[in-house]
């Protein structure tokens, strides 16, 4: 924990509540501005090599069988099998129970450097016991998984028990030790305001995730511009606070490359250059690895393939 | 490694037809000017000469003024309302379809970013146009009794800054209540007035109704001191201001002036730290801060004066400085050599006088005239960076303790013009709007504009409004 507060609701609040307010419209016209931004060629082909290897890979779905998860790894290791010059996705994202399927598929398939993500603590709502949460993380943990995408309760947030989601953030963050990094989905189509996300973003922080993350995926909107743009503001703000680099993972609706490069771009304005690393910005997609994937075969041939080209899953 | 490279994304310039000398336009054609003189007009960020335009002697401003005056009482004057706003529409529908060709000969005549000429300035002009257009019929509701008349003949003169929008805040409101126009636009930047001029022809509208004569700072006194003109427009320096001010003295003439300011944006402790952070870079950066109504003072609360500077730097040296073409540039050219070498001197006395001066690290192209943005802490009122306008990408910051040292700092100036606050609390907002001596203040946003609002002066900033219900007075004479 970082010396800015001292673990009581007290001063959780005291620090939260001194946040600077963010101003909705001035937040949402400089977003919209950066998304007018135009990048060179040769560097848009090494942004979408970064936005391929920043993908977490995602399925989450009730219809989720271990055939389609395997499928995913597969395409996760060589998201392009007719050219090896692709690197491999950021990790790949699953419920809880797929975590040994994706993890044995990934090892058998040479990703054994591809992490396994897992959503837990009742994802997508949160809305469970505190048991249950810890038994949620323990399994994805003991099943394999390096990363937990665990979801804050908005319910607790949005009442005002700042110290219970802190302390639920915290408990989860000692599961995971050094067995596996935490990503804090704050599920901001829930908290809707923009000074709720920075508030959000600082409770998680504080409370010692790795990762803030926008969204479930299950609630819109989700990864909107002015969103990711007050997360950005609150990683870099929190370094020049505390010398420690927290990472930024857009979830939900970010489907074209174009969309890839707009989060780019505010990634390189406002949290600045370190940041484009996949270990500090990662996007939460499943469709957007083929666009990235078509644009791709588009720079190196000159005209866009058909959607056949690549690979459903 | 990281490679995140913005591309030279530069607009083409094929759209735009510059010809290699443009004539005067009087009486709905364009002729040779009598004064047998031509004088060029360069791209400001290139130093390339763009095309030869004509200078208007007093002979030339004669022939202006009497085919204005005879398009006033033969047809401007005798034609239904209705049918006058239905030109004022046609214009600004045309101003729509070729907004692109206007935004990127703006661009190269001024050197402002092409983001700038083709989001605010050219969309902006057209809004005048529209909004006046639907006021033409309706007068009787301007406020100003029942049966409003315009002036007659309005001679306009209007700065470099905002070349095409100071041209639409003109003269759509002249049109649109019924008076004829003689515009001067300024030396340096004529080429959308000129072709402003084709975009009057297109919409057939009456020849002499608008006249666009080219010249300098004579050509406009010609205009100022014609005994055939009602009425006196004028956007520019507090200097000339006073100057029109004191030869319409005694005379019949109205006048309406636009000048100069100084306008503080005050940010309290309680701001919301990174959107004001854009406000200020966006008040005194925006157009190179060639804007009367810029942000040029820095007002901020001293306990947060660290934060708020330590960020506004990092912000600033993400400013791309460069090609005004390009799509990703934010800060263009400066428009002249003159206001080069006058945003130079000002800036020196900061030194001299101790402030500390600060800008990010950036390659100026070799070519044209450039400033880099830059900002003065350590500023204190008496300094000359404080006090003078300086109409460049220059902001000096002061500090204050209180609210109400706040508003005397923000007051103490000969100008007031605008103003900006900032704070999270709507109570504050409004008592520090209600004790600033200023024509506009933004809450939490800066250089914001639209044809619905009034704008204008206190002080030596002005006399009169433009824009809104209140603009339209300044061109018409109260009716019973």
């Amino acid at each position: 924990m970082t010396n800015l507060i001292d673990g009581s609701e007290v001063s959780l609040r005291k620090f939260l509540s001194n946040l600077s307010p963010v101003d909705q419209i001035g937040a949402e016209s400089r977003a919209a501005t950066l998304a007018t931004r135009s990048i060179k060629n040769e560097s848009k082909n090494w942004a979408i090599d970064l936005a391929i290897r920043m993908v977490d890979l995602t399925t989450l779905e009730g219809a989720d069988t271990p055939g389609k998860v395997k499928a995913l790894a597969a395409k996760a290791v060589r998201p392009d099998p007719t050219d090896p010059s692709v690197p491999s996705v950021g990790a790949i994202c699953v419920y809880n129970d797929m975590v040994k399927v994706a993890r044995t598929a990934l090892d058998e398939n040479g990703g054994k450097n591809i992490p396994v993500a897992a959503v837990a603590t009742a994802f997508p709502s949160g809305r469970a016991s505190i048991e249950v949460k810890i038994q949620d993380t323990k399994d994805a943990i003991a099943n394999g998984a390096s990363e937990i995408d665990m979801v804050i309760d908005r319910g607790a947030f949005l009442s005002g028990h700042l110290g219970e989601v802190f302390d639920e953030i915290r408990t989860i963050k000692d599961l995971c030790g050094e067995k596996a990094h935490l990503k804090v989905i704050l599920e901001t189509g829930e908290l809707v305001t923009l000074d709720n996300v920075r508030k959000a973003s600082y409770l998680a922080m504080l409370a010692g995730g790795d990762f803030i993350k926008t969204s479930t995926g299950k609630v819109a909107p989700a990864a909107t511009a002015p969103v990711v743009y007050v997360m950005l503001e609150a990683v870099r703000d929190f370094y020049a606070l505390t010398g420690t680099k927290i990472g930024v993972k857009p979830a939900g609706g970010i489907r074209t490359t174009k969309d890839a490069i707009k989060q780019l771009v505010l990634v390189n304005e406002v949290a600045g250059p370190q940041w484009l690393d996949p270990s500090l910005f990662r996007i939460g997609a499943s469709a957007l690895l083929n666009d990235l994937l078509m644009q791709r075969m588009k720079m190196r041939d000159g005209y866009y393939p058909s959607p056949n080209y690549v690979t459903l899953d | 490694m990281n490679n995140f490279e913005y591309a030279q994304a530069p607009e083409s310039t094929a759209i735009v037809d510059i010809k290699s000398e443009y004539g005067l336009f009087i009486n709905g054609k364009f002729v040779a000017p009598k004064s047998g003189k031509r004088f060029e007009t360069i791209n400001p960020a290139t130093q390339e000469v763009l095309a030869k335009v004509a200078y208007a002697n007093e002979l030339d401003v004669n022939l202006a003024v009497s085919a204005a005056r005879n398009a006033f009482t033969k047809t401007w004057s005798k034609m239904p309302a209705a049918e006058r706003g239905k030109y004022l529409f046609r214009i600004a529908r045309i101003l729509q379809e070729r907004a692109r060709e206007f935004a990127i000969l703006e661009t190269l005549d001024n050197g402002k970013p092409i983001r700038e000429s083709r989001d605010t300035d050219i969309p902006l002009a057209a809004a005048h146009f529209f909004y006046h257009a639907g006021w033409a019929d309706k007068l009787e509701h301007a406020g100003v009794g029942n049966n409003p008349k315009p002036y007659g003949v309005a001679g306009q003169i209007i700065p470099w800054n905002f070349p095409m929008l100071m041209l639409a805040w003109k003269i759509a409101p002249a049109l649109a209540t019924g008076n004829t126009v003689v515009l001067k636009p300024a030396e340096t930047t004529p080429l959308t007035a000129l072709l402003f001029a084709e975009v009057c022809q297109q919409a057939d509208l009456p020849a002499g109704v608008v006249n666009i004569v080219t010249g300098d700072g004579t050509t406009g006194s010609f205009i100022v001191n014609h005994p055939g003109i009602d009425k006196i427009a004028f956007t520019g320096s507090t200097g000339v201001g006073k100057a029109i001010a004191k030869a319409v003295a005694g005379t019949k003439k109205s006048v309406t002036l636009e000048l100069g300011g100084k306008a503080a944006n005050i940010v309290y402790e309680d701001a919301p730290i990174d959107e004001a952070v854009e406000g200020i870079v966006n008040g005194i950066f925006f157009n190179q801060g060639h804007v009367c109504c810029a942000g040029s003072r820095l007002l901020v609360q001293e306990n947060i004066q660290d934060e708020l500077i330590e960020k506004l730097k990092r912000r600033m040296s993400l400013i791309r400085v460069g090609n005004p073409l390009d799509k990703n540039t934010d800060l263009g050219a400066i428009n002249s050599a003159s206001q080069l070498a006058r945003i130079k001197e000002i800036a020196d006395s900061g030194d001299l006088e101790g402030a500390q001066r600060w800008s990010p690290a950036c390659n100026l192209p070799t070519k044209g005239f450039w400033y880099p943005p830059t900002i003065f802490t350590g500023v204190s009122q008496s300094h000359r960076v404080a006090k003078e306008e300086i109409f460049g990408p220059v902001l000096s910051v002061l500090t204050f303790r209180t609210p109400a040292e706040a508003i005397e700092k923000a007051n103490n100036t000969q100008y007031g013009l605008s103003a900006g606050v900032w704070t999270d609390k709507g109570s504050k907002i409004l008592w520090t709007a209600q004790r600033l001596r200023a024509g506009v203040i933004w809450a939490n946003t800066f250089n914001k504009f639209d044809p619905t609002s009034p704008f204008g002066g206190y002080k030596e900033s002005g006399w009169g409004r433009e824009g809104g219900r209140h603009g339209l007075a300044g061109y018409l004479k109260a009716g019973n």
